[in-house]
């Protein structure tokens, strides 16, 4: 008796959870006719913001994965003074408001005359610094889980320590690879504050899909709605194909 | 069966934001009027509103159009304050808000940083290079700044609009950018520039140019609160906040 009045207890729970995390994102879909939120993606300006956070998240990951998984290789495979703290300044990002993140991308283009603010370049430095510490951090775990006997294995055979790292290194962490990059491609493809705040909003230039969808909300609802649905679609999506590549427990946590 | 017990759970969650009544420090209870205000009044009520006696107002700033979305959508709010007679004048016309009063104006100004020189008049703004920074359409502040450059004719307001490197959400966010030194110049309120302690210039448009904005309040007609809520658009029109929006720089409407 009192197990089926738990039970039932966290059906409850689990009830509630569903019903307040899916019911806005269901919002998105059922206030506005289908063939409605299709129309106006046709519109001009909302292509040009799906168009700007393809090519800027494509860039941003392009930069995190060629010198984050290196750095990460490095990190997880040396031990040295100070490593700790290496890594904790690396995640810092991580629990950064974006506002914070903006305000600091800011004031250091301003010091060092970068001329990136208000600039294309300017949203995928804005997109890197907000969404690379989510892969370091999954990458770092993945390589420090590869067992060091295999690395020892490659070496002692012969293979040099370039190709120990691509070989074996690589390989084995993948799954734990795939998922940071799966984290840091949604973070970035969702970045706003620091965006605006860094690269501002101008439709081709620097106005990423989030900004469009802000830019549009008090003036024009339904174009924000329809531009809402299309990340919802495209984050759901990168959620389903890590999972059925690497198996379900790829999101789960660090690396196996 | 379960599907009603979610429900009922998140609406007691809904229940638990519904304070519309505060404890005054003498233990009375006085209505909280929710006053959602255009961007550019932010110093000047947040100065006036603690010394607001029919009530505790609570302020929340935003781009006028955003706010009337908010609005629009249901949020629950007393009194909007508009930098436009437009937007609460659309409201009202929605039944959404009561009839709106006028109760200030400002005036549109080129802003540049104060110890920048790369512009020093609307000419400049339509040289190559220079980075400027405007309201983005349906905001007030960009609506009047394109309704401004609009009337220089269109040869000279399409050079100076392909200078705009962005569209800024609210009038705060291009004082922003001119005060980090990411543009050259923007179009703000003169009342923005002042509330910069220096940091920002203002340039004066010509005479013959209209760059008058007139701001409009009015009582939200869903309002919990719509005695203190008129008390407070009064204060508006003729009170302590009046005095401080005149103080800021805003003039009578």
């Amino acid at each position: 008796m009192r197990r089926g009045w738990f039970a039932a207890a966290l059906a409850l729970a689990l009830a509630i959870v569903l019903t307040f995390l899916t019911l806005p994102v269901v919002a998105i879909f059922v206030q506005q006719p289908p063939g409605d939120l299709v129309a106006a993606l046709g519109e001009e300006g909302a292509l040009d913001a799906l168009w700007l956070s393809l090519r800027t998240t494509a860039a941003a990951l392009a930069f995190i994965l060629g010198v984050g998984t290196p750095a990460a290789y490095l990190l997880a495979t040396r031990r040295f003074r100070g490593r700790a703290v290496l890594i904790t300044l690396i995640e810092l990002p991580l629990v950064l408001p974006p506002a914070v993140a903006g305000i600091a991308l800011l004031a250091v283009a301003g010091d060092l005359h970068l001329g990136l603010s208000l600039t294309t370049a300017g949203v995928v430095v804005a997109l890197t610094f907000v969404s690379a510490p989510f892969y370091l951090r999954q990458a770092i775990a993945a390589f420090e889980a590869v067992d060091p006997t295999l690395l020892d294995a490659s070496r002692t055979l012969g293979a040099s320590a370039a190709r120990t790292f691509w070989r074996i290194a690589i390989p084995t962490a993948l799954p734990g690879l795939v998922a940071g990059t799966a984290l840091a491609l949604g973070r970035a493809l969702g970045e706003f504050g620091a965006t605006l705040m860094f690269a501002g909003s101008f439709q081709g230039i620097t106005q990423t899909v989030p900004l469009a969808i802000y830019d549009r909300f008090a003036t024009d609802f339904t174009d924000a709605l329809a531009l809402s649905a299309v990340l919802v679609a495209v984050s759901a999506a990168i959620l389903l194909a890590v999972k059925l590549v690497r198996g379900p427990d790829v999101l789960g946590g660090a690396a196996r | 069966m379960r599907r009603l017990i979610a429900l009922a759970g998140l609406l007691a969650i809904a229940g638990c934001g519904d304070d519309a009544t505060v404890s005054g420090g003498d233990g009375s209870d006085r209505p909280q009027v929710v006053v959602s205000a255009a961007s550019s009044m932010k110093e000047a009520l947040t100065s006036c509103a603690p010394r607001f006696q029919d009530g505790e107002v609570r302020l929340q700033f935003a781009g006028s159009d955003e706010l009337a979305a908010q609005i629009r959508q249901g949020a629950p709010v007393d009194v909007f304050a508009a930098a436009s007679t437009k937007l609460p004048d659309a409201l009202a016309s929605e039944g959404k808000l009561e009839a709106p009063v006028e109760f200030a104006s400002n005036r549109l100004v080129l802003a540049v940083p104060a110890a920048d020189g790369k512009v020093t008049s609307l000419d400049d703004l339509a040289q190559a290079g220079v980075k400027l920074v405007i309201g983005a359409e349906g905001v007030p502040v960009g609506d009047y700044t394109r309704d401004v450059l609009a009337q220089l004719g269109p040869a000279r307001s399409d050079a100076i609009l392909a200078n705009v490197r962005s569209n800024e959400p609210d009038v705060k966010g291009v004082v922003g950018k001119l005060t980090q030194g990411a543009a050259d110049a923007g179009f703000v309120y003169v009342t923005d520039v002042n509330a910069t302690d220096g940091k920002l210039k203002a340039i004066e448009l010509p005479a013959d140019l209209d760059a008058t904005a007139t701001y409009a309040a009015g009582v939200v007609a869903a309002a919990r609160e719509p005695e203190a809520a008129e008390a407070f658009v009064d204060d508006l029109l003729a009170g302590g906040c009046h005095d401080a929006l005149l103080a800021a720089g805003f003039t009578e409407p």
